[in-house]
């Protein structure tokens, strides 16, 4: 069988990453995922009901939006897949939906996760508190800071928001105070994942949610343009959610061009910086093999990005294989190219970005587009939560 | 060959103790003078923990000392060369217990080596995959000489405990409860879960780790028990009291008796 770039082998692989290196106390927990959650995800009442909810509550389908000035600008075609439309205000919703639907038919009652942004920690609220579940957010306390509007929207959802005090107290450690968590709540505990990271089946798990992004693509290019697939896809990638979304049903399609964008911090070399597939080697964070950023000695690094959702020092397996294998193209963007994209964003096409999907704009300048091509960008989350940091940037500006 | 582990419990010993402490905490180089001490004190086994960024079984008392450990500088490399001489003056059992990432960037191969050349005697790796054991390290480690001690939990069902009982070696890691080290537990649950393991009539010896901290945690596992691990408690009194000789030597005392 033709070996796909969109799902893993049996055990969890994409190529030579992916697994399940976990203590023995997630075991059973992660093999119960495993063993379950494809039935579940086929079954048709988790499927209606899923659906019904990302019609209804989430507000699906988003607009593929043909950002006109922007296409000017660059002279061609640019497509913004508009995930900042979602509730909650970024696409991170769609898997927090669907895990709190598998977890409830998993018998679980109590909702951990672990947030950057915090886009992941409010969808997940948000969903726990449409089903009366218990939630606990873990979040870095340095992200805590600098995202202070989304650590209230959780909050006021009824979630639970614990700082992650160890490290270098952002998304890395808030991962690693949540499985900690699961580790010692084995019963009755789900731990939502945001991102396609994590030991098999999370990887998997997380983009076959999320894959509803390019399902939707796929019909307006086909109703609205007339073809069946774009010439590229571009999205941001921290852990690579929304770009394992947005490119999911493009991944086994050659023609297609897949262009992920890390976030290059002060600039790749500069050690500050969040390029995982720039400065990683295989290793092991979270539970699977990838490309990590760490030193000679295997000590896992802090990171930088100004965009907490992006501030990661790892890449989902799936992304890690695109890289090593050439199928995907990467990019990356520092600071201040995606501080600038998102002013250009919000001051051609009326919309304010996240400064995570920001990355994705800020690489356009670096890019040879035909005239005719058509490229889909995924818009993954809007910029209300990074008011606080544009509105800096606004304030240097005016000096 | 038996290595040292499987010697001591050749010998049937009752109650063995084996004690955990950080590699380079809480100084660089206490590694050999707390070995020393303990192997005085009347320890069965030491167990020393490769410190690293994120130790994910690991409660908040065993990571504030690999923080600590890494700050000082220590690395998987440097505690080789520590260890160097190691079988110059002590013939207890160590066993390194670490994760399966700064071994992977070391090699693994030249990891099993060097622990080999050192005379160590088997690894603890929580994070290592039974599937990726089988498929690639387990003939590493048989050629090293190494044991390779897996976990299990009161979770793991009885099919899945017997495949990390063939996959053991040495000892097998019973976990008091499914939880990070340094954690209360409600011990009769715990009974009951050793008795299941006891009727098992497994291949390996059983240790029991995860919450014992005092003499009468130690007692009371070790009834139904080979042995048991003590380390969130240990490394609570190196960060009390230093590496000092009479405090290390009650502490051993207080627990396994005189």
């Amino acid at each position: 069988m033709q070996k796909l770039f969109s799902v893993p082998d049996t055990d969890g692989y994409y190529g030579e990453y992916g697994g399940a290196y976990i203590p023995e106390m997630l075991f059973q927990n992660v093999e119960q995922l495993k063993e379950q959650y494809l039935d579940i995800m086929s079954d048709d009442s988790f499927k209606n009901e899923f659906n019904a909810l990302l019609k209804d509550y989430v507000g699906r389908p988003t607009p593929l939006f043909h950002a006109k000035r922007l296409s000017e600008k660059y002279n061609t075609t640019l497509l913004l897949k508009r995930e900042d439309l979602c509730h909650t205000g970024a696409h991170k919703i769609n898997n927090t939906v669907g895990q709190v639907l598998l977890a409830q038919r998993l018998g679980k009652k109590r909702i951990i996760a672990e947030t950057g942004a915090g886009q992941h920690g409010v969808a997940t609220a948000t969903v726990c508190a449409l089903k009366g579940l218990e939630c606990i957010v873990y979040m870095g306390e340095k992200d805590m800071q600098r995202q202070q509007p989304n650590v209230a929207r959780m909050q006021m959802l009824g979630a639970k928001v614990i700082p992650a005090t160890s490290g270098s107290k952002t998304l890395k450690d808030a991962t690693n105070e949540a499985i900690r968590d699961w580790i010692n709540n084995p019963i009755d505990t789900h731990y939502i994942i945001g991102s396609v990271v994590g030991p098999h089946p999370y990887p998997d798990m997380v983009a076959r949610f999320q894959s509803i992004i390019s399902q939707e693509i796929i019909a307006q290019l086909s109703s609205e343009y007339g073809v069946k697939s774009p010439t590229r896809v571009m999205a941001c990638v921290g852990g690579g959610s929304n770009a394992a979304g947005a490119f999911y049903h493009f991944l086994d399609q050659p023609n297609v061009e897949i262009v992920a964008v890390e976030a290059a911090g002060h600039g790749v070399h500069s050690g500050m910086s969040a390029a995982t597939t720039q400065l990683g080697v295989t290793g092991i964070l979270h539970g699977s093999k990838s490309i990590v950023m760490q030193t000679s000695d295997g000590q896992v690094v802090e990171p930088h990005s100004i965009s907490a959702g992006l501030d990661y020092p790892g890449i989902g397996p799936m992304h890690a294989h695109l890289f090593s294998s050439g199928r995907g193209v990467f990019m990356s963007a520092t600071d201040e190219e995606a501080m600038k994209a998102a002013f250009e964003v919000s001051q051609l096409e009326g919309i304010i970005p996240a400064l995570e999907t920001a990355h994705a704009f800020a690489v356009l300048n670096n890019m040879k587009f035909g005239k005719e091509d058509l490229t889909v960008i995924c818009l993954s989350g809007r910029g209300d939560k990074d008011l606080s940091t544009y509105m800096s940037e606004l304030k240097l500006k005016q000096s | 060959m038996n290595s040292r582990i499987q010697h001591l419990f050749d010998q049937h010993p009752k109650r063995v103790l084996n004690v955990y402490f950080t590699a380079g905490y809480p100084h660089l180089d206490s590694t050999i003078e707390i070995i020393k001490q303990l192997d005085a004190s009347g320890v069965d086994l030491i167990e020393i923990g490769m410190p690293y960024s994120d130790p994910l079984a690991d409660g908040p008392i065993i990571q504030e000392s690999s923080s600590k450990a890494l700050s000082n500088g220590m690395s998987i490399e440097l505690l080789f060369k520590q260890l160097s001489a190691l079988r110059s003056f002590t013939s207890i059992p160590v066993v390194l217990m670490g994760y399966m990432n700064p071994v992977l960037q070391f090699g693994f191969d030249r990891f099993c080596q060097e622990a080999s050349k050192c005379g160590i005697d088997g690894l603890i790796l929580p994070d290592m995959p039974v599937i990726e054991f089988q498929r690639t390290y387990s003939s590493v480690l048989k050629k090293n000489h190494l044991n390779m001690v897996f976990l299990v939990t009161p979770e793991t069902p009885e099919e899945r405990v017997r495949l990390l009982d063939r996959c053991s070696s040495g000892f097998l890691y019973a976990v008091s409860s499914s939880s990070t080290t340094g954690k209360d537990k409600d011990f009769s649950r715990v009974e009951q879960y050793l008795s299941k393991l006891k009727s098992y009539n497994l291949s390996n010896p059983i240790l029991v780790g995860f919450g014992i901290h005092n003499a009468d945690t130690f007692n009371a596992v070790t009834q139904l028990a080979d042995g048991a691990i003590i380390g969130s408690a240990f490394i609570s009194i190196l960060t009390n009291k230093g590496v000092d000789p009479a405090t290390i030597n009650d502490f051993v005392k207080s627990i396994k008796g005189n």
